[in-house]
């Protein structure tokens, strides 16, 4: 690999990381809202039963 | 058409033009006669740049939205562009850096005034943040950002022009009021790879707006229950 395929690789994987990442990040976050919805319905459950 | 159906539409665009765009750019594009291999960053570098500034400039129409109409939507739909224009921003100026070392030898210029200039533009909306979280939520936090997001919008064009005002030889200009100084087959990949990228930044906006709703939604949602 030449010194400038490396570089041109390493600019493209740039975008394709950060495309990653936020991919991770989105995936936590559905993670996390999920764990809050969850919450939500087990306290209006027992607003109701109680 | 659904929003469901619209965002899954719009992602396999997106992986469509991308994957295309950076197989065209890569394998079918011919080299540069003067930069050789290392200009096939200028298919990546540029449309992020160029969608950067797109993001911002959508953020400040938002924010414009916003101080004239007074829906708090505009707020969230403002704050979520220029979130994006950060991102695309950090891009820009990761993959020029590389594209720089490459081509002058240096990761960086202070030389350049569309180097220094894009930087300010950074760095500015990256205090949007800091401005945004330091008032409490609500109209006059709305307000503020807006105002702030507005003021950015001026730096635009002065960054874009600014290699054109300079004249200088380091950062080249491709695209002059004359055309683009391209031949057809570099200026469709490129073309390809910027239809690309702002189709990426497009469907990340729908996400993390979807993203964002959902979490006001959440919390008003949580206050009514407590």
């Amino acid at each position: 690999m030449t010194t400038a395929e490396k570089y041109v690789t390493a600019a493209y994987l740039v975008l394709l990381g950060a495309v990653l990442v936020y991919l991770v990040i989105i995936a936590l976050k559905v993670a996390r809202l999920e764990e809050e919805v969850s919450d939500l319905i087990r306290l209006a459950r027992e607003r109701r039963g109680g | 058409m659904s929003t469901s159906l619209r965002n899954s539409t719009l992602a396999l665009a997106t992986a469509g033009l991308l994957v295309g765009g950076i197989a065209l750019a890569l394998f079918w594009a011919p080299e540069d006669a003067d930069q050789g291999f290392s200009q096939k960053i200028f298919y990546v570098h540029v449309p992020i740049a160029l969608t950067a500034y797109a993001c911002f400039g959508f953020g400040a129409w938002k924010a414009l939205r916003l101080l004239w109409t007074a829906e708090a939507r505009y707020d969230l739909e403002s704050y979520t562009a220029i979130h994006m224009g950060v991102i695309f921003g950090l891009l820009t100026l990761v993959t020029g850096s590389i594209w720089a070392k490459i081509s002058w030898g240096h990761w960086w210029t202070w030389g350049e005034r569309q180097l220094v200039l894009f930087l300010i533009l950074f760095l500015f909306y990256s205090a949007y943040f800091m401005l945004r979280y330091s008032i409490e939520p609500g109209p006059r936090r709305e307000r503020n950002s807006a105002v702030y997001a507005l003021f950015g919008v001026a730096l635009i064009p002065v960054s874009f022009l600014a290699v054109r005002i300079a004249g200088t030889i380091l950062h080249p200009t491709i695209f002059t009021h004359e055309g683009a100084n391209l031949p057809g087959k570099m200026l469709l990949a490129f073309c390809i790879c910027l239809a690309g990228v702002l189709a990426l930044a497009a469907t990340l906006y729908r996400v993390e707006l979807a993203g964002k709703r959902v979490d006001a939604s959440l919390r008003e949602l949580r206050e009514l229950l407590a």
